[in-house]
């Protein structure tokens, strides 16, 4: 990718325990996480992490409890100090700060969105979504209208003199999103934000979060452990296991090629069909070619195609990106790219119908 | 021959014991040792233990146990002098605002001060229900010509209750904010909770005159400030970890934190500490009336020592009265502040 990278991540490690610089050398000599802790009583948080960040995308950190993921995002505000690493936002290692340069750093370039929502429960809604502006020392006036027009965007109007603890959850966090906003800054922390949400209500603020970064192109940061909540928001994909990375790059790519068991377990449970895209199954080709039986857009899921198709496993499409041809399907590699690595026929059938 | 002669003699301490023979007055013990004159050969049933009355008798120069309180009473009082000239100017304004509050509590006019709190008891706690109820015992007291002690008792716990909070809220952040602080305040706190009152008037006698208002207020309020402090410290170490981390991670300095997250969101427990501090003091005003304090205990005393049944028991129930009002009022108050407070 060519886009410009606004956080790097280079050999991050952290350990929790009385004497972390020790067992760091533990680790860097092999020693891993169950061993560190029987033997050394120490627990390794990360190892070696190196993640670029792009401008404008939405990187995802995907793991199960226990895999660190919490861990890292705190170290891209500082809110967890690291044992030994760098982090590097728009070209400042943030580990070199001063306490005042790290609290500008937090005020003004990144802000975050928190799994409980953490709102002031003494204050009103107006005024929780204004917090990051008047932490700045701007006096009401001057927050007031930012902090309304960001809660009038995420759908909270009329709601000003609310307090949290009379909203519901998807409410509160959706103030909990406009707090976020109204700091305008360009970097997004999201830690877990839609996981205490009932489902639905889950989806709703997936489909928030995309429509305003349609419009505002942040550079967010999201935790999940909900891999379908995963491949719907990311445009990079990292995978966290015991505080390592097994895999990152593109969702659809990994989805194609896990590179371990432990990935191929996480997506054998999808829906394949409705997750891959028509641009990553497809064979690329400029030429023209006869017997086509339609044209398919290259972003559309493979489900769409099925549907399309009636089922017919001869017929083939041309893949078409902005009025171009760019590829050609047919729907026979489609079927194949429903069978996940490792799971039998059946499970073939019962995902394609 | 004592039970432990033989220990000074193998230890070689024998002359040592002798010079200083018989300076010690003698002990009641010893008069009547002398009286019953030769004393039974212990058997090892009568062993006693080797306390230091015990070793002065084999040995007339070690010291008996009442030098231990003595020892204590001659260093309190060697100090005494240079302590109360520290603390006398310090604690003066202490007897100022006694001295006002009285002042002030006894010269308005009924008609005026009844009123008053009422109004105080409507903004506080915004229940009519409760406003009544004060001006009932209000009433009832004053109709049972116990008005005055029951305002100078009021007029004491309100000095005493704020300079808890002023001193005390203080502290309990402190306290919230270093554990070493923490651990070295906790045994400090329970000794003053646990001490038994009287003996807080004991040095104060020592140190201040009696007729000074400040004597009973700092027994007062050495009583009474503990559990302001302690929840002062409980609330704010239970504030939720993840609003403190927004409030980082959102650039807040630490005194940003303090007033506008941790205080505000600890304001629930530092209330119910309030409510018991003044419980606290509410109980101790009655103790202090030994020491001069005016109210409702000084007729508690009066019953007392005079078997006055009666006038014991009537102002008992005064002081009940004013504990009731208190309390109900304080947590009136703290419920209100917690209604905007839930998660």
């Amino acid at each position: 990718m060519t886009e410009e990278i606004k956080i790097s991540i280079r050999k991050l490690y952290k350990i929790f325990g009385e004497d972390p610089a020790a067992a760091l050398e533990h680790v860097r000599a092999g020693v891993d996480k169950t061993e560190l802790l029987d033997a050394h009583d120490h627990v390794l948080g990360l190892q070696d992490i190196n993640v670029d960040m792009h401008a404008g995308k939405i990187t995802v950190i995907m793991g199960l409890s226990g895999s660190g993921k919490s861990t890292l995002i705190r170290h891209v505000n500082r809110l967890i100090e690291p044992t030994a690493g760098e982090v590097w936002v728009n070209g400042e290692n943030i580990l070199e700060l001063d306490e005042k340069q790290l609290r500008q750093v937090r005020r003004e370039r990144m802000s975050m969105v928190f799994q409980k929502f953490a709102l002031l429960p003494h204050r009103t809604i107006l005024e929780n979504a204004g917090t990051p502006l008047s932490v700045r020392g701007l006096s009401r006036a001057e927050w007031e209208d930012e902090a309304r027009t960001w809660l009038n965007r995420v759908g909270l109007e009329g709601l000003d003199e609310q307090h949290p603890h009379q909203l519901s959850g998807g409410m509160q966090q959706r103030v909990g999103i406009a707090r976020a906003l109204t700091s305008n800054a360009d970097i997004m922390l999201m830690d877990e934000a839609f996981s205490a949400l009932d489902p639905l209500i889950r989806t709703d603020m997936q489909n928030l979060l995309l429509e305003l970064q349609e419009e505002l192109h942040k550079t967010i940061v999201f935790i999940t452990h909900d891999l379908d909540e995963a491949l719907k928001l990311a445009d990079h994909l990292v995978i966290l296991k015991d505080g390592a990375v097994i895999q990152q790059g593109e969702p659809q790519k990994i989805l194609l090629h896990p590179n371990d068991p432990y990935i191929t377990d996480f997506i054998s449970d999808i829906n394949r069909a409705r997750v891959l895209r028509v641009r990553s199954v497809m064979v690329p080709t400029r030429e023209p070619r006869d017997g086509l039986a339609g044209e398919v857009d290259h972003d559309a899921n493979l489900e769409s195609v099925i549907a399309l198709s009636g089922g017919d496993t001869t017929l083939s499409y041309r893949v078409i990106r902005k009025g171009e041809q760019v590829g050609v399907l047919s729907v026979k590699d489609l079927v194949r790219a429903l069978v996940p690595s490792e799971a039998s026929d059946e499970g073939v059938l019962s995902r394609a119908s | 021959m004592a039970t432990y002669d033989s220990l000074f003699d193998t230890l070689g301490l024998r002359d040592w014991c002798d010079a200083g023979s018989s300076s010690a007055p003698m002990s009641m013990a010893d008069l009547i040792g002398q009286a019953g004159g030769a004393e039974p050969e212990g058997s090892i049933w009568q062993l006693p233990f080797p306390s230091m009355d015990a070793l002065n008798d084999a040995c007339p120069a070690f010291p008996q146990s009442r030098e231990v309180t003595r020892g204590l009473e001659d260093g309190f009082l060697s100090i005494k002098d240079s302590l109360s000239f520290v603390l006398d100017p310090l604690t003066q304004p202490l007897s100022w605002a006694l001295e006002g509050a009285l002042w002030l509590f006894d010269t308005t006019p009924w008609w005026i001060m009844i009123p008053l709190l009422l109004l105080v008891v409507q903004l506080v706690t915004r229940s009519a229900a409760l406003v009544v109820f004060v001006a009932a015992c209000l009433g009832f007291l004053a109709f049972i010509d116990y008005y005055s002690y029951a305002m100078d008792t009021l007029a004491i716990i309100f000095v005493c209750a704020f300079i808890c909070v002023l001193l005390g809220v203080p502290i309990g952040i402190a306290m919230s904010r270093s554990d070493g602080f923490q651990r070295a305040a906790i045994p400090i706190l329970d000794m003053l909770q646990t001490l038994p009152t009287f003996v807080y008037l004991i040095p104060l006698i020592f140190l201040f005159s009696v007729t000074e208002p400040k004597l009973y207020g700092i027994a007062i309020i050495l009583y009474a400030i503990v559990p302001v402090i302690r929840l002062t410290n409980l609330g704010i170490r239970l504030v939720d970890k993840q609003v403190i981390e927004a409030a980082d991670a959102f650039g807040m300095t630490a005194r940003q934190k303090l007033w506008e997250v941790q205080i505000p969101l600890a304001l629930p427990n530092i209330m119910a500490g309030v409510n018991q501090t003044i419980m606290m003091s509410l109980a101790m005003v009655v103790i202090a009336s030994l020491v001069s304090a005016p109210g409702l205990g000084v007729l508690v005393l009066r019953g007392i020592r005079n078997l006055e049944l009666g006038v014991g028991l009537v102002s008992g129930l005064g002081i009940v009265l004013l504990a009731v009002i208190l309390d109900r009022t304080t947590k009136a108050a703290l419920a209100r502040v917690n209604s905007t407070h839930q998660m």
